[in-house]
């Protein structure tokens, strides 16, 4: 077996371009879940996002604007799940999977005059010096912006909950929602604007696919990368810079086990195919045998409903 | 704050028993009119198409009699499944991976036929069905084991083991299971083709087969398991206050692992009885997403063994009716699930009706 | 005087109207994917629309997209037979014993099996010899890459996409002794991303020409981003790739479909299997690109009027098979039969094909 054909850097390159929808929806996702809220619907929201923005960048030839409106649109999405789970205290496993199927059919339907439409490119950074040295200017300085944006997310939703004091009311509302109302915090307020953040994140994860990865709208595309993104914030012990390794691991693993196949490597695919969510269950594993660390970070009120009695 | 100013909900003494029974039509009725909306929306007859979607199914002349045979063949698994899962989301044991469950209980029990083809007898099927819940219990028995030895979040790793069974049927079928007389195509031999392994069916016009018969003992099972035994109860107990459970000597572990395995023995049987059923044969796509609705239903039936029954028979209905209304209206799969998730929606929104009342209430 | 003839002209329409209905041929049609996949759906519902086009009024046609295989597409078809269908069309493989089932339970509507090998007395199959488009642009993909490197993204491990690699292997193998091909299996007919992520690795691995068997545009839209080369799969896929289609292999259903439902319309309809290549028009090949060499696009186009003359088999020998056994002698012709069953990669591909 020839493993010299392997280049490293392409293959740090695609693995990046192949986690950073994965990692948009997950820094949604944990704040979401740092709220003391889980939505399972990333799926629907990242799909409906796929097609708001396509649909905006075809028909406004502008990328910008496309992925505001996925923002807008992944943002629109959660409110529905907001609304219910928050307002009307319905079950939020439930609701965030009829989330899923709502957003997988209305993006379709939406969708159905924009196959075989090509979106306009989006703009490449490309400094001058920087971006022509030779390993590091194709690992880090020659990506789309959104690389660059999603790294800036994560280090915005860090500074955030960590630094800020706003980022301290979510993490209490999150951790225990009836101290929190009984200080006078509006645990309801706070969770709809974290679930709208997260429906905004999942939506500009999708239109990354349909504006830059793929680049093209087809039903369906998102293909499972919601589910993915819901284990990653688990993998990353809700820990935002944990997101990132854990996104480009997944990345990474998946475009490793392409690699070895074209280099003609005897393992059945199947099983291949297997691995990164097999590495994700042993990483999980491994992360939560540690109780107090996990229980540290895990909010204690996730997916408890709250209702203020008084 | 604003919510506390104009309407607010507030809690029940007791669950009003006429809006557990009133809400699920309000939210019907609900649907059928924004569905109706969506219809006319895209230049469909909006009566039409309801009318062919909730109707039709069970009144058309030429389709009724056979869409009728096909509501319990379509709600068989869902409800099977359903009520496993109920079991563990009543102790806050959240099994979201059923679909690969039931993948696993279909390759395991399917294999055992396989490796016994072409042998005749009437222990054949039993023996498969055996073998399809233990493949499948065992299959949630992982993240059972992996949340009790390490901790680990059982929605996760449940939900990411499906990803891995539909992985581990694709090389099954495309390897050791797959037919010598198949022309190399991923596909299992047919179970339906011979006699000791084609599931039975008992009741043709209501397509009544062995496997939706396991569905209702199942039901009947769960009832009284979760009313009239002590394991029920502390199922309930450890679901409502955990350290109430452990003071009255009830181990969280075994609640555990006796609802991931209980759920993924039933998803394991379903999915046995999909491919000796319905499906025929093991494919990489007889699995279309049973497991992940199920858990809807599972919600839509308030985790109650009834509910579960006549929650299962509606999302059955609207399979049919979409297939109806997309037939003879033309309108597109994709507004189907769209209507189906509203419907979805208006049911879990209405349910806070059972446990709150709407009071008007000035706050000072 | 008015009154009667309004009348009369009411009578009259509803004469029209009652008699297109008993003379209208229903013909129904069951896809797998979205008709918006713009891939295997997307044609047969091409078709669709080309029998509509062909009849007019005396056709009414349905559809039912998205369809699961196994137990649901049963009930689709049953439903579509009650509905009164005069034909159906089955338009994937996964829906073989479905449509045998069902046939039997409905003996004088007529079902058309797509890709499938079982028939009955009202059940056709039909299928395209895709293996003769991979044969020409096989010989393009051979003249045109620099790196001696094609890459291949395979569906599943069946011998329709298996006859595809080892077809246009040996097409290009014929013009370019030192050609290689990389095959990344990804195991799914649709998933934009990871056809994409493979199109990449395939890319990385130095492959400058990308061939596919799966349905979305996805890895052409990677070929055209970095400047590479490819072909359109199932549909012409040009707006994707301006510039690195060099060619396509089209389905084109719609002569089929509609002889069939005019077969059905005459009352000539039997019971066929149907394996059309070239020649028909079923494997259409998309307009050349400019970029393709002037003698380059002549020899193409030889070969494929060779191979819609008969005078070239894809499958002539010698061949050997991977392991260097003989599979056929000097200018033996694969039969039929092998072929719908190939499962072994012909010598010179390297890796092992997945069991």
């Amino acid at each position: 077996m020839d493993f010299s054909s392997l280049n490293p850097v392409a293959l740090a390159v695609s693995l990046i371009v192949a986690a950073t929808p994965i990692l948009l929806a997950a820094v949604g996702e944990l704040v979401v879940e740092k709220s003391g809220v889980l939505n399972l619907g990333v799926e629907g929201m990242m799909i409906i996002g796929a097609i708001a923005g396509f649909a905006v960048s075809v028909d406004s030839a502008s990328p910008w604007l496309g992925l505001l409106a996925a923002m807008l649109a992944g943002a629109g999405l959660a409110l529905i799940f907001g609304f219910l789970t928050q307002v009307l205290l319905s079950n939020q496993v439930a609701t965030g999977l009829a989330l899923t199927l709502f957003g997988l059919g209305l993006a379709a339907l939406l969708g159905q005059s924009y196959t075989g439409m090509k979106p306009p490119s989006s703009p490449r950074l490309d400094i001058p010096v920087l971006s022509d040295l030779p390993v590091l200017g194709e690992l880090l300085f020659r990506h789309d912006f959104m690389v660059y944006g999603s790294i800036a997310l994560v280090f915005g939703v860090w500074y955030f909950l960590n630094r800020s004091r706003a980022g301290l009311v979510l993490r209490a509302v999150g951790e225990n929602h009836d101290a929190a109302h009984s200080l006078g915090y509006n645990v309801v307020l706070i969770r709809m604007g974290a679930i709208a953040f997260g429906g905004a994140c999942a939506g500009l994860g999708g239109a990354y696919l349909s504006l830059i990865r793929v680049p093209q709208w087809s039903e369906g595309m998102t293909a499972g990368a919601g589910w993915i993104a819901l284990a990653i914030v688990v993998f990353a012990s809700w820990k935002p810079w944990r997101l990132i390794l854990g996104a480009y691991l997944f990345g990474g693993v998946t475009i490793l086990q392409l690699n070895l196949q074209a280099l003609g490597i005897g393992i059945s695919a199947a099983y291949l195919s297997m691995t990164p969510y097999l590495i994700t269950i042993i990483v999980l594993v491994i992360m939560s045998a540690d109780r107090r660390r996990a229980s540290m970070n895990a909010p204690a009120s996730l997916g408890k409903i709250f209702h203020a009695s008084h | 704050m604003w919510a506390s100013r104009m309407l607010r909900l507030e809690p029940r003494a007791q669950p009003s028993s006429v809006m557990r029974w009133l809400t699920p039509l309000l939210a019907v009725g609900i649907t059928m009119i924004m569905g109706g909306l969506l219809f006319a929306a895209m230049g469909k007859n909006p009566f039409e198409a309801i009318k062919i979607i909730f109707l039709d199914p069970f009144f058309h002349e030429t389709f009724g009699p056979y869409s009728r045979s096909q509501l319990l063949i379509k709600a068989g698994p869902l409800i099977l499944i359903a009520i496993g899962l109920s079991i563990g989301f009543r102790a806050n044991v959240w099994n979201i991976g059923a679909e690969g469950q039931f993948v696993m209980g279909a390759v395991t029990g399917g294999a055992v036929g396989l490796a016994l083809y072409p042998a005749d007898g009437v222990w054949v099927l039993p023996l498969m069905t055996i073998a399809g819940a233990l493949g499948g219990m065992l299959w949630g028995l992982i993240p059972a084991i992996l949340k009790i030895k390490f901790n680990a979040n059982e929605i996760l790793v449940s939900l990411m083991l499906v990803y891995v069974s539909y992985n581990f049927l694709a090389a099954m079928v495309t390897g050791p299971l797959k037919s010598p007389d198949g022309y190399g195509f991923p596909e299992s031999r047919s179970f339906t083709g011979v006699e000791s392994t084609h599931l039975p069916m008992i009741y043709e016009p209501l397509g009544m087969h062995a496997g939706v018969l396991v569905a209702l003992v199942a039901v009947i099972a769960a009832y009284v398991m979760m009313e009239r035994h002590l394991l029920g109860f502390q199922i309930k107990l450890t679901g409502q206050s955990p350290r109430a459970a452990r003071f009255a000597g009830v181990n969280p572990s075994v609640i555990i692992a006796v609802c991931l395995g209980i759920s993924g023995a039933l998803a394991g049987m379903a999915g046995l009885f999909e491919v000796t059923g319905p499906a025929g044969k093991l494919t990489t796509n007889f699995p279309v997403g049973y497991g992940f609705t199920a858990i809807i239903v599972a919600f839509l039936g308030r985790l109650h063994p009834i509910g579960i029954v006549l929650a299962g028979l509606l999302m059955a209905l609207t399979y049919i009716g979409g297939e109806l209304a997309q037939l003879s209206l033309g309108i597109p799969a994709a507004a189907i699930s769209v209507f189906q998730g509203m419907m979805l929606f208006f049911l879990l929104a209405v349910d806070v009706f059972v446990n709150y009342r709407l009071v008007w209430k000035v706050v000072k | 005087m008015n009154f009667t003839k309004t009348l009369a002209a009411a009578t009259a329409l509803a004469l029209t109207l009652g008699g297109t209905a008993i003379a209208q041929t229903k013909a129904g049609f069951i896809y797998v994917g979205p008709v918006g996949d713009l891939g295997w759906s997307y044609e047969h519902d091409q078709g669709r629309l080309a029998v509509e086009e062909a009849f007019g009024d005396k056709v009414e046609t349905t559809y039912v997209e998205s369809v699961p295989e196994g137990a649901d597409a049963a009930r689709v078809m049953t439903q579509m037979a009650l509905g009164g269908a005069d034909i159906i069309f089955t338009t994937s493989f996964g829906y073989m014993d479905q449509t045998l089932e069902v046939a039997a339970k409905f003996p004088n509507v007529r079902f058309e099996h797509a890709t499938g090998y079982k028939r009955s007395d009202n059940v056709s199959t039909y299928s395209a010899r895709f293996y003769e488009g991979r044969h020409v642009i096989g010989l393009i993909a051979g003249r045109m890459t620099e790196t001696n490197t094609v890459g291949y993204i395979a569906s599943f491990p069946i011998p329709e996409v298996v006859r595809g690699i080892n077809a246009a292997y040996l097409a290009a193998k014929s013009v370019n002794p030192d050609v290689e091909f990389k095959v990344i299996w990804v195991y799914t007919w649709f998933d934009p991303g990871k056809e994409a992520d493979a199109a990449n690795a395939l890319i990385e691995q130095g492959a400058d020409v990308i061939m596919q068997h799966t349905d979305s545009p996805a890895a052409m839209t990677i070929a055209e981003e970095k400047g590479i080369m490819a072909f359109g799969q199932a549909s012409d896929m040009m707006q994707f790739g301006p510039n690195a289609r060099l060619s396509s292999i089209i389905d084109n259903w719609g002569p089929y479909y509609v002889a069939r439902v005019q077969a059905v319309m005459d009352g000539t309809w039997e019971s066929m299997d149907t394996w059309d290549g070239i020649a028909p028009g079923m494997v259409e090949i998309g307009a050349f690109s400019d970029r393709i060499p002037a003698d380059v696009r002549a020899e193409a186009q030889a070969a494929a009027d060779a191979i819609a003359a008969g005078t070239l088999h894809p499958f002539t020998g010698p061949i050997n098979k991977q392991d260097g056994s003989v599979w056929l002698a000097d200018g033996e012709i694969a039969d039929d039969g092998t072929l719908a069953g190939l499962n072994f990669y012909v010598e010179g591909i390297e890796g092992e094909l997945p069991k």
